[in-house]
């Protein structure tokens, strides 16, 4: 084994300078050295139990992984990386590593965790640099089980990846002209490069799984006629539809959802030349919301030109939910945070579009349910923001386009569905997870909730061999 | 990839195209509509469904040159191929149990009105269809409307064809002349749409309006399309495109349609441009 790196903090991840960076929409992390990687892995200290593995929702054999990396054998730590994740280029970029494998990492107590996610990363882009494919398991046969998949992002990938491995007939419908899901329409190229979902899409073609694009669950198909072809359907159909503060001037032009205008500049490219979607460019923009779909809006919003943009949150920085990563790049790219903010009107000009957000200044009061403190407003404090654009980035509630067609699929009250902890719903042979189950949550949960509905499937349908 | 079978010209602006989308096909019904992108850079366009043909597997779209988009696929020829083809999206237009229908069509709108006509005029309802143009020219439909309408009105601004005037004139007239509707359907310009809703609330009729905003992914994922309905806010792509024009924010609506207005101009000028030099070339 190569020798221990004893370093308290983590090799620097070389990133493009923000002065540079804010205007362009190119990748902000380059990524490791080859010899970055193996120092990086050399920090793993093999404990014996892998606290690590057990923050992983996808139970990824960290220490194994690392210990080919630290040797500089890239190919067996993606093997590695394979065996458990549908995705690792994409997790090795987009996870919240310092609230899950990281978080656990004993490294972390006395210094900085091993930087799990980056010997990811640089492991899943090495392998996919030699051009060599993974050895590719046999394409399921004439009698294979044939399942079908709802969504073509994290959810539906992982779950057609983990049973397409296990010898199923997967076909994916996607409702856009491009799958990936959120991998594409939402998270920007500057985070994950669409080239990168393209080729894990590929990798997962080569494995047998088709993907049907311009089909709408619910509109094109139902799942009862898929259920009629498909011994098993997985939805995994997202977040849904975009919510809005319901205040006044909300619908002024200029005032858009994270999601749409996400949409136009990742999925449409609306940022390069020779795009025919349009999107405003803004001067002035403020983004509503402290998740990372906001810090998205908004650095999306910078490269597009504008002169100022800023975070309007009614919290602290303490309560900001967004990754510390994210938070740190876009305060570097010079994003303005206006904390304890919270928008009460958008005025607009004689032609209808947005020229300032009324916001009422905040103090956090009492904790509330969710143990962070409550914000309320100061009576009588109010701050104008000068804005042409308002982005809303405070969430979304479930699209009813799946439930609605289908009788007998259990929804919770605010309209996620119901499935348990292996994604069984309450109709036979439909399985689900990822946001449109959980309601917004991370690639990764939704990946791992993708595969663990995977195993679900395979473990029903042996159960039906055997009592057939 | 989805094939076009059939391509004609309505009018000098309008285009009829018949395009192979069975997975469309096989659900649609009228009042949905389907989003298509024309290439790889296009942008995703909703244009509602005029006809469809369940066991051929095909879907008639009718569309005006309005944009570089619209422009773009009116280039196509039969045996070409549309990028993406997605559909049926929306929520069907509600028609049964119908007695006396009023269809009200604007424009390039009578496209959307004449399959819910036809299907009125199938379940026995007794239509009326009142048809509004600039000019004589850019009548379209004509025959279509006849045979799926007990009355048929054609109205032109200049008088060209039919009678001079307004939709609205010649549906108070029909109103104040006894008719009695139990609902006036009505598809065409925001302006009409918002006239004809003034009237029949004067009226107390209950009117139905397709909108047609602008949108992304026709899904409900981008909320691009939202509108005030009764001082609710609704996304024509899942809760319409069909809504009460009795409820709906017009003003608003015909403010946020113009979201884009120079940028389309602004590609509009670099086609045609382009065209004529490949014309006078």
């Amino acid at each position: 084994m190569a020798g221990r790196n004893m370093e308290p903090k983590k090799n620097p991840m070389p990133v493009q300078p923000p002065e540079e960076r804010r205007r362009n929409f190119s990748e902000v992390a380059l990524g490791y050295t080859p010899e970055q990687a193996a120092s990086e892995a050399a920090r793993c200290l093999h404990c014996k139990n892998k606290p690590c593995v057990e923050g992983c929702p996808v139970r990824i054999d960290i220490p194994a992984f690392l210990e080919r990396a630290a040797e500089q054998d890239f190919s067996g730590a993606f093997q590695v990386l394979s065996q458990a994740s549908s995705l690792p280029a994409v997790c090795g970029r987009v996870c919240p590593q310092e609230t899950q494998c990281e978080a656990r990492c004993v490294r972390g107590i006395k210094g900085e965790p091993v930087g799990i996610g980056r010997v990811e990363r640089f492991a899943a882009d090495w392998q996919a640099a030699q051009g060599e494919k993974s050895p590719v398991p046999p394409r399921a046969g004439e009698k294979a089980p044939k399942i079908a998949v709802i969504g073509s992002g994290p959810a539906g990938l992982s779950c057609a990846g983990e049973l397409a491995k296990n010898g199923c007939a997967v076909t994916i419908y996607e409702a856009l002209h491009t799958p990936g899901g959120v991998l594409v329409y939402g998270i920007p190229e500057f985070r994950l490069p669409k080239d990168i979902v393209r080729r894990e899409i590929e990798a997962l073609e080569e494995l047998g799984v088709t993907v049907v694009t311009n089909a709408v669950a619910g509109r094109s198909l139902t799942i009862d006629e898929l259920l009629e072809e498909y011994q098993a359907v997985f939805i995994g159909s997202g977040a849904g539809l975009p919510r809005f503060m319901n205040i006044p001037g909300e619908n002024l032009k200029g005032v858009y959802s994270a999601n749409e205008f996400l949409t136009r500049v990742n999925l449409m490219k609306a940022y390069e030349e020779g795009s025919s979607t349009p999107v405003q460019r803004p001067r002035r923009a403020v983004v509503v919301g402290g998740g990372n779909v906001a810090m998205d809006a908004a650095r999306c919003a910078l490269r597009l030109g504008a002169e100022e943009v800023s975070i309007v949150y009614r919290r602290s920085m303490e309560e900001l939910p967004a990754r510390a990563e994210e938070v740190e790049h876009a305060q570097e790219e010079g994003i303005v945070f206006r904390l304890l903010h919270n928008p009460v009107e958008i005025a607009g000009d004689e032609n209808g579009w947005a020229v300032s957000v009324k916001c009422a200044q905040m103090e956090l009061g009492e904790p509330d349910p969710s143990g962070r403190r409550r914000p309320v407003e100061i009576p009588g404090a109010f701050a104008e923001v000068p804005a042409d654009c308002v982005i809303m980035a405070i969430g979304t509630s479930p699209n009813p386009l799946l439930t609605r067609s289908t009788p007998g699929l259990e929804t919770q009250r605010w309209g996620g569905i119901v499935a348990d902890e292996m994604g069984r719903t309450s109709r036979k042979g439909v399985y689900a997870g990822g946001d449109a189950v959980t309601g917004a949550a991370t690639v990764i949960l939704a990946m791992g909730a993708g595969k663990t509905a995977a195993q679900a499937i395979l473990e029903d349908l042996e159960g039906a061999r055997n009592e057939g | 990839m989805y094939r076009i079978l059939k391509k004609e010209a309505l009018n000098p602006t309008v285009t009829r195209m018949v395009v192979e989308a069975p997975l469309v096909a096989r659900r649609a019904q009228p009042g949905q509509f389907i989003i298509l992108r024309v290439d790889e850079k296009g942008e995703r366009i909703p244009l509602t469904i005029a006809g469809y043909d369940r066991e051929k597997g095909t879907v008639t779209i009718i569309f005006q040159l309005v944009g570089a988009s619209t422009m773009a696929l009116g280039r196509l020829e039969e045996g070409d191929f549309i990028q993406d083809f997605a559909g049926p999206l929306g929520t069907p237009s509600h028609t049964q149990g119908l007695g006396k229908v009023a269809v009200v069509g604007g424009g390039v709108g009578c496209a959307i009105a004449l399959p819910i006509a036809q299907k009125l005029h199938q379940e026995g309802a007794e239509v009326h269809a009142i048809v509004g143009f600039r000019s004589k020219e850019l009548v379209i439909l004509e025959e279509e409307f006849r045979a799926a309408s007990q009355k048929y009105i054609l109205m032109t601004d200049d008088g060209s064809a039919g009678e001079k005037g307004l939709v609205t004139t010649a549906l108070e007239a029909l109103i104040q002349g006894g008719e009695g509707y139990q609902q006036v359907i009505a598809i065409g310009p925001l302006v009409m749409m918002k006239f004809v809703s003034a009237l029949t609330k004067k009226y107390s009729i209950p009117t139905v309006v397709s909108m047609n905003p602008l949108m992304v992914d026709g899904t409900g994922m981008c909320g691009g399309c939202r509108l005030t309905v009764g001082g609710k806010v609704k996304f024509a792509c899942v809760d319409g495109p069909d809504f009460d024009g009795h409820q709906v924010d017009f003003d608003e609506a015909i403010a946020r349609s113009s979201a884009y207005r120079s940028q389309e101009g602004r590609a509009r000028e670099e086609h045609c441009n382009l065209f004529q030099k490949e014309v006078s070339g």
